[in-house]
């Protein structure tokens, strides 16, 4: 993965897709367009000269700071990230896969951000892409039973979002 | 008259249709290892779908890996794969080692090998004992906690614990082993050796065993590599892939030096198979039978390391080193690494904005995609197959749900 031309070979397949990258940091990654994920994985799955097999985790970064006091400090525009690690079992190695996405959709609080699922490219993704809905928020288009795995089905709100606050009651258990 | 063939109740018509039911196992069902709850869409005898629902035991372990420094997540390590506390301490340990780029001292390093490894043994009997319980056998679950038993007691007097260890943490360990502890553990390896020909016995080769395994829930190799399955079960399938020797340079340094043979099958044949019963003549590679075998294979491998790191250990001269200190600062940026649990690929994404408190804490569980794949396998089993199937992948709840 770390040998030449491999960037270049994902460039010239799918041009545009990739808009950052850091090949020298502890974990290799590449940052891509997010309504590109599903065919860059696809990419890499399949025709990629290292053979992305396994997907082993889907992970996604809330950054948002919800201290006005600190927020004042910060470097970065409040952003969530997908965080796709990747693993090859013929050549072992990993490469990570990093995709922005808004907070909310179209700024509106309530309304999940969007990407393209990559259960076609992994059937394990299914149950990782449910986990990263129901605790951060994120909808992934063309899944196809999306909902709630760890949380119950009537859960309100998703953990994992830095300004989320936890229900002060759940069917008449106390929340806090 | 129907004729004597027909009336075989041995012979199961998986062509019939009748009626269907859906069917709930579980989320107390005993041989769902924990509280999982499976939906049986059935027809008769024969499975047509299963549907995991997991969840029950959700703590949101990331959300609290939030609040908390680095050190002070470790207790909540221990309670992800509750039967293997010790090797989640160690990657969780180790990908904050990672971030930080810190090298534990050689003593440290060595000790961390015994005792990932004399847990890796305590989990494997767990998880045969267990898969015993599953297909209606009792015994071999008492002689596997008999054994895991004085596992136990050496883990106690080491740490105090005898479940939620916190004994690996980050920067070394919380303390070193009391006097005379290396002589008791030699002395238990040496009594446990001559009883894994028992084990054999009691279900590698019993031939109700073989007839509830072989050919039972067969995972083609694409499959398993397709779903993140990982540790025996992965190997099961024929993937030689071990993250002790095929994994990133700060886990595999951990380990140079040591001789072991990962247990996989290769040409139809495991390592050193001669010293084991022979593969039955039903099993094919990928069956509930195989992934069974695997972990016992890896019970011999453990112990053998085990005592590779005992005499590496006493070699070592010097103090084994304090811990990193409970605020101490991690740098900014993020760092994911995969250790070899005993139920799979354990791994740990930390993302850090450069204070001791983690952004974000990812643990991503290798019981978790191994369960995933349970509905692939499952379908168009008969019921009675479905805990035979499930207790081969040696789930445990608590790493499933966090």
């Amino acid at each position: 993965m770390r040998g030449p031309g491999f960037l270049e070979q994902l460039d010239e397949a799918l041009p545009g897709a990739v808009v950052g990258r850091n090949l020298e940091a502890l974990d290799p990654w590449v940052e891509v367009a997010p309504d590109r994920v599903a065919d860059v994985c696809r990419w890499l799955a399949t025709s990629s000269p290292v053979r992305f097999d396994s997907l082993q985790c889907i992970t996604a970064v809330d950054w948002c700071e919800p201290d006005p006091k600190k927020a004042a400090k910060v470097s970065w525009q409040p952003h969530l990230e997908l965080v796709y690690h990747l693993w090859s079992t013929a050549a072992r190695v990993s490469l990570v896969v990093k995709a922005k996405l808004p907070r909310w959709k179209a700024d509106v609080p309530g309304q999940l951000p969007e990407i393209p699922s990559v259960c076609g490219v992994w059937r394990g993704a299914a149950w990782h892409e449910r986990e990263v809905y129901d605790l951060s928020g994120v909808w992934f288009t063309g899944h196809e039973d999306l909902r709630r795995i760890l949380c119950p089905e009537d859960w309100e709100g998703y953990p994992l979002r830095k300004d989320y606050e936890m229900p002060l009651d759940y069917h008449g258990i106390r929340g806090k | 008259m129907a004729s004597l063939v027909d009336d075989d109740p041995r012979i199961i018509e998986f062509d019939v249709r009748t009626d269907e039911m859906l069917v709930n196992m579980g989320p107390q069902h005993p041989s769902t290892h924990g509280v999982l709850r499976l939906v049986l869409r059935t027809d008769g005898e024969v499975v047509s779908e299963v549907e995991p629902h997991i969840g029950y035991l959700h703590r949101c372990a990331e959300k609290i890996g939030e609040n908390l420094t680095h050190r002070q997540f470790i207790p909540y390590t221990d309670r992800m794969d509750y039967l293997a506390a010790m090797n989640m301490n160690l990657g969780w340990a180790l990908a904050v080692e990672k971030l930080m780029k810190y090298q534990v001292s050689e003593k440290a390093r060595h000790l961390r090998v015994l005792i990932a490894e004399l847990n890796r043994i305590a989990s494997h009997l767990v998880g045969m004992g267990a898969y015993g319980l599953d297909l209606g056998t009792f015994s071999p679950f008492l002689y596997a906690f008999r054994e895991r038993e004085k596992i136990l007691d050496l883990f106690e007097e080491a740490c105090g614990a005898r479940l939620t260890y916190s004994y690996i943490t980050v920067g070394g360990l919380t303390a070193d082993l009391p006097p005379g502890w290396l002589r008791r553990c030699e002395a238990f390896l040496d009594q446990f050796e001559p009883i894994i020909q028992e084990y054999h016995a009691l279900l590698t080769t019993n031939a109700i065993f073989v007839k509830r395994t072989a050919n039972i829930g067969v995972m083609s190799r694409e499959l398993a590599i397709e779903y993140g399955c990982s540790g025996p079960v992965l190997r099961g399938s024929g993937v030689d892939q071990d993250m002790r020797r095929d994994g990133e340079a700060i886990y595999t340094a951990m380990y140079e030096g040591y001789a072991f043979e990962v247990a996989v099958q290769k040409d139809g044949h495991y390592p050193r198979d001669h010293q084991y019963p022979a593969v039955p003549a039903d099993a094919v590679l990928g069956d509930c039978w195989h992934r069974f075998f695997v972990r016992m294979l890896e019970v011999v491998q453990s112990m053998d390391l085990v005592r590779q790191a005992i005499d590496r250990y006493s070699a070592c001269q010097g103090p084994l080193g304090e811990p990193l200190k409970l605020t101490e600062k991690m740098p900014a940026g993020d760092a994911y690494l995969e250790t070899e649990c005993p139920k799979g690929q354990m791994g740990f994404y930390i993302v850090s904005d450069g204070s001791a408190i983690p952004w974000r804490a990812r643990a991503r569980s290798s019981s978790f995609s191994n369960l995933a794949v349970a509905p692939e396998l499952c379908r168009g089993c008969l019921i009675a197959d479905v805990p035979a199937i499930v207790g081969s992948l040696d789930i445990v709840m608590g790493e499933i749900d966090r």
